[in-house]
């Protein structure tokens, strides 16, 4: 397995090898200006020198991605199941949960300054609204994708509606669960630098988002490269604790949770 | 390990059973029927014709636009007691999320057993299929056959006095199947609960069951209902033996009859 798992991981290294030796040669070479496109040795100084900063930026970050995708999952999973109580409800509702996927966040973004006031509490509600749809979606389909004959067994022995809900509906849904989870997880972070653009200006430590925002005033392009590959790395890790966390749920039982 | 014992058996009596589908596809059209309490009846008949609504209207899963079911006597259950109709689907059916022992409490889990007193009776139906050391695993763990099996033990956990079998075994191999035909026919001479057993093998009617009904193409009509001339042990050896071949010969006839209706 350790074995397959090096195999995996050298095709993409010598791939970001090869494409980080031709990125720096070819600035190099053609003498591009550091503040329009920095060299990845410029890139990784300034970020070990600035790793302090960067580290308490994405805390920053990834605290109010951390409070947006908690709200998402668990008042996405509140939604989907009044939402697959009933056909009706569903009909009458889902047309505007789709509102959520089209929102842009950036224009109610200052909004959200005004309701919540600037600072982390705004930075949240963003991630949260940016976060909930796919959320909502997934374990909607979760919900619906359990076996008529199932729920025909639970009829037989007089399940309530609540036992059905708790014993058959949500369990079978686990695994489109954490499918949108997981597409949750990298939006949450997504929402949350957005979010910190508009409303991340208060007391305490800048999150990414404004990092971002002043290397790019300062011109400091390799400055502005870091924070976003901090950001990326931030998603990666909310969406490794989340894949991690489905697989060992889903460990026994589901056949796209084992092969992996 | 508490033992399991059966509650006998009910009559099952259907009258004048009609249930036509959206696009009038008439299912049933005034089907009779007269199951004998204890009884082990065989349902054959074309596909489509109507033997899965059938069952599901007698388990109460679906209503019938008129006629009339009754069983013998009633199955109307005090609160709190066990169920008394029991359903296999074709594909076992299990939960992959629970074990093999808290799949086959399922039914008593829901009707408000308590744990320890349902455990015990999964433990001992587990046994009388023979999954005995397999409690602790998991259905994506088992072979289709064991799963079938784990599907029966929790069919019979609440001590069913009608039991529903919609081609149980289709799936599974050859051997597989005559495996779990005699174990579904142990447990029913041990337990006397009523069986109607849906099944589109002539063999497997003839070799289990004491009386076999021949449905004719949709809307279903009986075509034959006969009491099978057959003794009550069966083993392997009865399949090759004449009486058995002259029964099988009366289903198929009948089958093919029913297909011209
Ligand atoms: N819920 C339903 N809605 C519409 N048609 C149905 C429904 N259930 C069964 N049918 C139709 O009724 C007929 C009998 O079905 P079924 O009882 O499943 O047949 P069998 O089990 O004998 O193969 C079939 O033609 C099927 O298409
Ligand atoms: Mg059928």
């Amino acid at each position: 397995m350790n074995r397959s798992a090096l195999r995996a991981a050298v095709p993409p290294l010598v791939a970001l090898v090869v494409l980080l030796t031709l990125w720096e040669g070819t600035v190099r070479l053609l003498e591009v200006p550091r503040w329009l496109v920095p060299p990845p040795s410029a890139i990784g100084a300034v970020g070990a020198q600035e790793a302090s900063s960067l580290v308490g930026a994405a805390i920053t970050t990834g605290r109010s991605a951390l409070v947006g995708f908690g709200l998402s999952a668990v008042l996405g999973v509140l939604v989907a199941v009044l939402l697959a109580s009933s056909r009706m409800v569903e009909r009458a509702l889902y047309p505007y949960t789709l509102f959520l996927q089209t929102v842009p966040i950036v224009a109610i973004a200052p909004l959200l300054v005004l309701w919540f006031g600037p600072g982390p509490r705004a930075v949240a509600v963003s991630s949260f609204i940016v976060s909930l749809f796919p959320v909502i979606a997934n374990t909607l389909t979760g919900l619906r994708s359990v076996e008529p004959s199932l729920r025909d067994m639970f009829r037989l022995y007089g399940a309530r509606r609540l036992a059905t809900l708790w014993k058959l509906e949500l369990p079978a849904a686990m695994p489109h669960l954490f499918t949108g989870l997981r597409i949750a997880s990298g939006l949450a972070v997504i929402g949350a630098i957005v979010g910190e653009f508009v409303a991340g200006f208060s007391e305490g430590t800048a999150g990414l988002g404004i990092l971002v925002l002043g290397a790019y005033r300062q011109l400091r392009t390799d400055l502005l490269f870091a924070a976003v590959l901090a950001a990326s790395g931030l998603g990666l890790v909310l969406f490794g604790v989340v894949s991690l966390t489905g697989a060992r749920l889903l460990r026994r039982w589901h056949p796209s949770a084992q092969g992996t | 390990m508490a033992p399991i014992s059966g509650s006998g058996g009910v009559r099952v009596k259907v009258e004048g059973l009609r249930r036509t589908f959206p696009g009038n596809v008439a299912v049933l059209s005034g089907l009779d029927l007269d199951v004998a309490p204890g009884s082990f009846v065989a349902l054959l008949g074309p596909s489509g014709c109507g033997k899965s609504t059938l069952l599901r209207l007698v388990a109460g899963l679906d209503r019938a636009e008129s006629g009339h079911i009754s069983f013998t006597p009633t199955l109307e259950r005090p609160q709190g007691e066990r169920a008394p109709i029991a359903y296999v689907f074709q594909d076992a059916h299990l939960l992959p999320w629970r074990s093999v022992l808290d799949n086959a409490a399922l039914p008593l889990e829901l009707t408000g057993v308590s744990k320890p007193e349902r455990q015990a009776a999964a433990r001992a139906v587990l046994d009388q299929v023979g999954l005995g050391d397999a409690t602790d695993r998991f259905p994506a763990e088992l072979s289709g056959g064991m799963r079938m099996r784990v599907s029966l033990a929790r069919a019979l956990v609440t001590h069913p006095r009608l039991l529903l079998l919609d081609e149980p075994f289709a799936a599974l191999d050859e051997l597989t199947r005559g495996r779990l035909d005699d174990q579904l026919r142990a447990l029913w001479r041990k337990l006397g609960m009523t069986v109607l057993f849906v099944t589109h093998s002539i063999s497997e009617a003839a070799y289990l069951a004491e009386r076999a009904v021949v449905l004719s193409r949709r809307p279903a009509r009986v075509v034959l209902d006969r009491t099978l001339e057959l003794p009550v042990e069966r083993s392997a050896s009865l399949r090759t033996e004449a009486s058995f071949a002259r029964e099988a010969r009366l289903l198929n006839e009948a089958l093919e009859q029913g297909e011209r209706w």
